[in-house]
């Protein structure tokens, strides 16, 4: 604090990955959809979790554990059951969506810290301050919907600490707002953890091009010369009045190291980096640069300047898409590589 | 079981929205959700065009609710929360959790929007002890959820259900319309003045998918419930939401009402005057864009 480095971890390779290489904090998920990656061959039961405790532990670090789905009502006691084992095995935050669960953590658990994640949509100091004055949660995880002004105005009328994302996929819809994928599959990341879940994915090599679908959709059709990305729904082309074009969202992903010295100075508690799905070599390379990113700012804001060699390094991992700040800083032109998403944007 | 008529999710024209919400009050509607719930540039209403409308409405034996903003961006937005929070004539739904606490501060009932994510008992019951009256799950809820919820669930709590109209299925700081037209959201030209039912997304084998509206994005489908009254009735769900569109709104409330006092005729009624195709996937725990009169073992629950 500030400016904690909170780094994915998908796998206890991972984490020991990017403890290792200097992250202030991990998340992880159980092995189950009581988090918003339950993806097959994911995340941890619990005795590597009990090990990746004491990994990062015997280190000086953290590690918080996602239950950031919304119970089902027949199986509420799946999720109340990782608040038990989470209070067990001593992780040192649960992050939580669900104003129920929070409830039964702060009732049988006061000492466990809770954050509020990102998929509790709290975009507001007053919904914010509803979570802390309810269950005193001690974060928030702010949606990557806000400019950086509105988050600072959050930052200003809380005292709940903030986090926000600073690298890795976007969702360009409210985080815990977003059906598509269910529209389109039946499987949520609200209920089910995932979004654009792969195995609704289906592949086709046509005379007219590589096509890709979800749960037969056609989100998107490659020319020869294309380079085909994951079909995240919101990422397709559509026709639009006749148009074809990116009709939500271009394949970007976000990148805010520019933001950084502005960050620190509005009093981000901590940044989170996304990617538990992505691999351990992916968590080490950019857990590196974004740690002497932070560090560099950390010394001398007035004179921080991204790196090139760390803005190459990060972009070599992007999966062929460009980067974008995001809504932070929301332009008109959003197919430019390097936006800082909706954060920096010149209108309210 | 009653019918609510919800809040108007497009942005037209004052004209438009006085003429329509004064046929509104002959329909036989129990209650009416006024107010802009979707984009705070739009302002050919403002707050105090809502509420003298609500007091028209209220006025015809009407019972109003003034809608909240569901996504609340800056402190401008916030003082117009406060000032609908405040104003004390009409009940108030949230649709996100900082107009629950003002409303729970202040001390009155209210009602709990469908994009508060109740997805379960407990937190139906954190926001009955807070002063929600009524509910509204969200529209991906399938029909065994809620029955699995509502099992469980306090008592004093009534449920509405959304249970027609394009289906809201996301928001987002940006706006899809102004994008369309190349334009910044900050200048967007109020271009969904031009879209009164929202502009048509399809995939590029030209099959309706999405509907843009502004910052939202809806279903390209039409989501209907009316022939799942029995089970709607069984489960005790207390009123039906209908989501306006722009043209006979009128005869979508009649095939409703027709429908709940048994008389036949009625679905057909309705799919005469429908914007898009029937859809109705989510209520039996499948994709939502699927309609299940037309898969085979259509009952099938997806696990979650």
């Amino acid at each position: 604090m500030p400016l904690d480095l909170i780094c994915p971890a998908g796998s206890l390779v991972s984490l020991k990955t990017a403890i290792d290489h200097g992250a202030d904090a991990v998340y992880m998920g159980f092995r189950d959809n009581t988090n918003a990656r339950a993806f097959p061959g994911l995340n941890f039961d619990e005795a590597q979790a009990a090990e990746g405790l004491r990994y990062a532990h015997d280190r000086g670090r953290r590690v918080l554990l996602a239950l950031n789905t919304y119970p089902q009502p027949d199986i509420w006691s799946r999720w109340t059951g990782a608040i038990d084992r989470a209070a067990k095995l001593g992780m040192d935050a649960v992050i939580l969506a669900d104003a129920g669960l929070m409830r039964y953590a702060v009732k049988n658990y006061p000492q466990l810290r809770l954050h509020l994640s990102v998929q509790g949509s709290a975009t507001s100091y007053e919904a914010v301050n509803f979570y802390r004055e309810h269950f005193g949660i001690q974060r928030a995880v702010l949606p990557r919907v806000l400019s950086l002004p509105q988050v600072e105005n959050v930052v200003r009328h809380t005292d709940v600490e903030i986090e926000l994302f600073g690298f890795g996929g976007l969702c360009v819809m409210v985080e815990g707002r977003c059906l598509l994928s269910s529209y389109c599959t039946g499987e949520s990341p609200n209920t089910a953890g995932v979004c654009s879940p792969p195995k609704a994915v289906q592949w086709t090599d046509t005379p007219s091009g590589l096509e890709s679908r979800l749960n037969g959709v056609l989100l998107d059709r490659y020319g020869k010369d294309e380079k085909a990305g994951y079909p995240t729904l919101c990422k397709g082309r559509f026709e639009v009045g006749g148009e074809t074009y990116y009709a939500i969202e271009e394949p970007t992903s976000l990148n805010t190291l520019d933001l950084l010295p502005e960050m620190l100075k509005i009093g981000i508690a901590a940044i989170k980096i996304e990617g538990r799905q992505r691999s351990p070599a992916y968590v080490a390379q950019v857990t590196k640069v974004w740690r002497a990113a932070i560090d560099s700012v950390k010394k001398n804001a007035a004179g921080f300047t991204p790196a090139p060699a760390w803005q190459a390094e990060l972009n070599k991992l992007s999966e062929g898409q460009s980067h974008t700040l995001g809504a932070y800083l929301n332009k008109l032109s959003e197919g430019q590589s390097h936006t800082l998403g909706a954060y920096h944007r010149p209108w309210k | 079981m009653n019918l609510s008529l919800g809040p108007l999710q497009y942005y037209w024209s004052r004209d438009d929205v006085l003429a329509f919400y004064g046929e509104a009050a002959n329909w036989p509607l129990a209650r009416v959700y006024l107010g802009e719930s979707v984009c705070s540039r739009r302002h050919l209403l403002r707050l105090a065009d809502w509420l003298a409308l609500a007091e028209q409405l209220a006025g015809a034996g009407k019972e109003v609710v003034l809608s909240s903003q569901t996504l609340i961006e800056s402190e401008s937005d916030l003082k117009t929360l406060r000032r609908m929070v405040g104003d004390g004539r009409f009940r108030v739904e949230a649709n996100e959790w900082g107009a629950v606490r003002l409303l729970s501060e202040a001390g009155v009932p209210f009602i709990a929007g469908p994009t508060l994510n109740v997805y379960n008992h407990e937190t139906l019951d954190v926001l009955a002890g807070l002063g929600a009256q009524r509910w509204l799950p969200p529209v991906e809820m399938s029909r065994a959820s809620l029955a699995s919820l509502l099992e469980r669930a306090p008592a004093a709590v009534e449920t509405e259900v959304f249970a027609y109209g394009k289906l809201p299925l996301a928001y987002s700081a940006r706006c899809f319309t102004a994008r369309h037209y190349n334009l910044p959201k900050d200048d967007c030209q109020f271009r969904c003045l031009d879209h009164p039912d929202g502009l048509a997304l399809a995939t590029r084998e030209g099959a309706p998918f999405l509907t843009l509206n502004g910052i939202q994005t809806q279903s390209a489908g039409v989501y209907s419930l009316i022939g799942e009254l029995p089970a709607l009735r069984e489960l005790g769900v207390a009123s039906l939401r209908l989501s306006p569109q722009s043209r006979h709104m009128g005869r979508v409330v009649d095939a409703f009402w027709t429908a709940l006092a048994g008389e036949d005729g009625a679905a057909e009624k309705l799919a005469r005057v429908m914007p898009g195709p029937a859809v109705d996937g989510y209520w039996h725990g499948r994709a939502g864009l699927e309609h299940a009169g037309l898969i085979p073992g259509g009952e099938t629950r997806l696990t979650c």
